[in-house]
């Protein structure tokens, strides 16, 4: 996919010092006041025209929220976040949806280019390329070029934002939102439930295989402003289709909160495959103004024989909280989370994945690769569960840690409930550290220190890496490098 | 080719080579062999420049370089290659995918172009057969699950692959069968040349039937002790290296 190797070619022209896309942009925005009420979320609504019912959903969540507290079961520790001293909305200045790209602001445009997404060439990257790629981009709130619409049209499939899939079908979105991730989920999903900005929003209907990848690439841009994305992937009957999301974010001084909803819906049949390569600013040498990253990521294998599979290359954000996960409803339906998730410098990551069997004859497999280097501390936190009727329910776990230097950490924290006997559970753990005999041998034929290191960690991550689009595959390995530098010498 | 004046080495403290001086001209193969301590695989490792080695006194170079402040990939570019003991795994790194990145690696650093990859798989294949090696073993990761003779056949590809003019050969012959080692050495005496040195480091005499060096030279308590020709081995083989430790000493 060219959009995201040129992003990554960029960077590699670019400083390691400097992170690399540490910069703001000038467009004016139209943001509502810091803080967070009624009325902001209503303010929000508006904004969005939203129908009464919808508003009325934000308002029950917020009233929800404010019962809440944070969750501090996670092995992450961070300074207090004051929820009023954030903005929750902000949208770019062209408030009316552009036509096409002539009508995009150029000042954005120039953001794009500078991040080395090549919005400009989307009719090229149709032609050059035999699988295509559309590409919604959310620029902070607001989504602002949506493509190949017409094409994804013709195969009945619906690729939007999701506020604008509020107005068009507002059917389904009734129907399904907040159906796999409920309001009252967590601190966070609720939170993300009041003031939700956009997100991007997919039907593929019955028997239809989604004819290209669907890709978003998300990037936070306000300053102050948190980040609450809502996606809603909805793959009905025996239908197919693969998403990837992608993340890069300018550099600032305050920590950003993100906190965003993904829900996953495959109906009787449907395969969803979800991949994420997320690479957020990490936050400087010291550790500090790096993205908070707080996500509810949830699929529903709803019905019989549904599959759903997360694959995600965690590189960035001071903080990740992010355990996709999949409620194997169905029978026979099946779940998977592959997932690379890297630390470096102060970075602290506890992720991992939640596998639900509540059908009979469901199975699900976890492969997760965490690697940390620097002064970082990487956490998988896995539950594995079989309801009583979850005849035969099968999963396979392996979680491997490999440890660069003797600063870092890496921690596993699996939850094993079995309350169905016949079910089957396995669960297998490794724990590593690359060695100096390692390095040196590889050095000795002659790679550099960076690239000994960057060769051995993907040869670590092998497994997960196969289970990436190919394309994709290729930038990871390479963002991969790039997040390991100044991790050995 | 290469020329170590007095070389000092301390690993955490504790001096390991002790005012060691060796010279091995272009073509010449030269054994050290000498009794475990005496520093032999320190001397390897220092030359190829693995870190933890605090060099204290004295000088290497490769062909009128100084290697003392080059790392170790730099050092490998230059045409150093160490045949290890005991080659590592790399677990999920393909082999031919580990053979193509030394190889352009070096070559990178060298400022030369990548090799196209059907004259690099020529290359890997045409010196995998001449060693017996099967092609399904350049798909599986780097040594892993190889045994101690494919190891070491493995170690020899590389050598041949990357073609350096000065190589050390660290035990060859440690965990190899008679069939393995002659294999082995069959694919380094094919690898000698009028440009290309071989240090060749051994404890037992055996491998120097295989692989016949120039000359020889027995290294004890850190520093060579007497050199000689081929004939040095043999005596060696017989009376033992008891008479070296007391003359260091």
């Amino acid at each position: 996919m060219a959009a995201v190797q040129e992003t990554v070619d960029k960077v590699k022209t670019l400083d390691v010092e400097a992170y690399k896309y540490g910069f703001s942009t000038d467009i004016a925005s139209d943001k509502a006041p810091k803080g967070l009420n009624e009325d902001i979320v209503r303010f929000i609504s508006a904004k969005k025209n939203e129908p009464d019912w919808l508003t009325q959903w934000r308002l029950d969540a917020f009233r929800r929220w404010l019962t809440m507290v944070e969750p501090t079961w996670a092995r992450v520790h961070h300074s207090p976040i004051d929820y009023q001293d954030l903005y929750y909305y902000s949208a770019p200045k062209t408030a009316e949806g552009p036509r096409s790209l002539e009508d995009v602001d150029p000042e954005l445009l120039r953001v794009y280019e500078k991040l080395g997404i090549p919005l400009r060439e989307q009719e090229v990257l149709a032609g050059v390329q035999e699988r295509r790629v559309a590409v919604d981009a959310v620029f902070d709130s607001v989504s602002v070029v949506t493509t190949f619409k017409e094409e994804l049209g013709r195969a009945g499939v619906i690729f939007c934002p999701i506020s604008e899939a509020v107005h068009t079908h507002p059917e389904l979105v009734k129907k399904y939102l907040g159906s796999v991730v409920p309001v009252t989920d967590n601190f966070f999903a609720t939170l993300n439930s009041a003031v939700f900005s956009d997100g991007s929003f997919v039907y593929v209907p019955p028997g239809v295989r989604c004819p290209m990848e669907l890709s978003t690439y998300f990037r936070i841009n306000e300053k102050n402003t948190g980040q609450f994305e809502r996606t809603l992937i909805i793959a009905d009957k025996g239908s197919y289709v693969s998403y990837l999301e992608g993340c890069t974010a300018p550099q600032r001084d305050e920590n950003q909160l993100h906190a965003a909803v993904v829900e996953l819906i495959a109906l009787e049949d449907a395969e969803i495959k979800y991949s994420t390569v997320q690479n957020w600013y990490p936050g400087d040498a010291e550790g500090k103004g790096g993205i908070f990253n707080f996500v509810t990521k949830r699929g529903d294998c709803r019905g019989d024989r549904s599959k759903i599979s997360w694959t995600q290359v965690e590189t960035g954000s001071a903080i990740t909280w992010k355990y996709p996960s999949c409620i194997l409803r169905g029978e026979s339906s099946r779940g998977e989370f592959y997932s690379i998730a890297i630390s470096n410098g102060y970075q602290q990551v506890d992720s991992g994945t939640k596998m639900l069997h509540l059908g009979a004859n469901t199975s699900s497999r976890v492969i997760s690769k965490g690697i940390a280097a620097g002064h970082s501390q990487n956490t998988y936190r896995g539950q594995i569960s079989a309801h009583r009727k979850a005849a035969n329910a099968r999963n396979f776990t392996q979680c491997d840690s490999l440890l660069i230097g003797n600063k870092c950490g890496a921690h596993t924290v699996p939850y094993i409930e079995a309350k169905n006997a016949t079910a089957t559970f396995e669960h297998e753990a490794t724990t590593s550290k690359i060695s100096d005999d390692q390095l040196f041998y590889v050095m000795q034929r002659g790679l550099s220190a960076e690239e000994a290191t960057a060769l051995i960690v993907n040869g670590f991550v092998r497994d997960v890496l196969q289970q990436l689009p190919m394309e994709f595959a290729v930038e990871a390995q390479k963002l991969i490098a790039i997040s390991l530098e100044g991790s050995v010498g | 080719m290469l020329e170590i004046e007095n070389l000092h080495v301390s690993v955490a403290g504790k001096k390991i080579l002790d005012g060691l001086s060796l010279s091995v001209p272009a073509g010449q193969v030269a054994a050290i062999m000498g009794p475990n301590g005496s520093g032999k695989s320190t001397l390897s490792y220092v030359i190829a420049g693995r870190a933890d080695y605090d060099v204290t006194e004295g000088s290497i170079r490769l062909g009128g370089v100084d290697l003392l402040d080059k790392t170790a990939a730099e050092r490998a570019a230059l045409g150093l290659f160490l045949v290890f003991q005991y080659p590592l795994e790399i677990p999920g790194v393909a082999t031919m995918t580990f053979l193509k990145a030394a190889l352009n690696a070096q070559r990178k650093m060298r400022d030369e172009a990548e090799m196209a990859i059907p004259d690099f798989m020529k290359r890997v294949r045409e010196a995998a057969a001449r060693l017996n090696i099967p092609q399904d073993m350049l798909k599986r990761p780097v040594n892993l699950g190889f045994s101690g003779g494919e190891k070491k056949r493995m170690e020899i590809l590389q050598m041949a692959l990357l073609e350096p003019r000065f190589a050390i050969l660290d035990e060859l012959d440690s965990g190899l069968d008679i069939d393995a080692l002659r294999i082995c050495a069959d694919g380094v005496n094919a690898l000698r040349s009028k440009e290309r040195s071989l240090l060749v480091i051994t404890h037992y005499q055996r491998l120097l039937d295989y692989i016949v060096p120039d000359v020889v030279h027995v290294m004890s308590e850190g520093k060579i002790v007497r050199s000689g020709g081929p004939e040095l081995a043999l005596e060696l083989e017989k009376s033992g290296y008891a008479d070296y430790a007391s003359e260091a000493a």
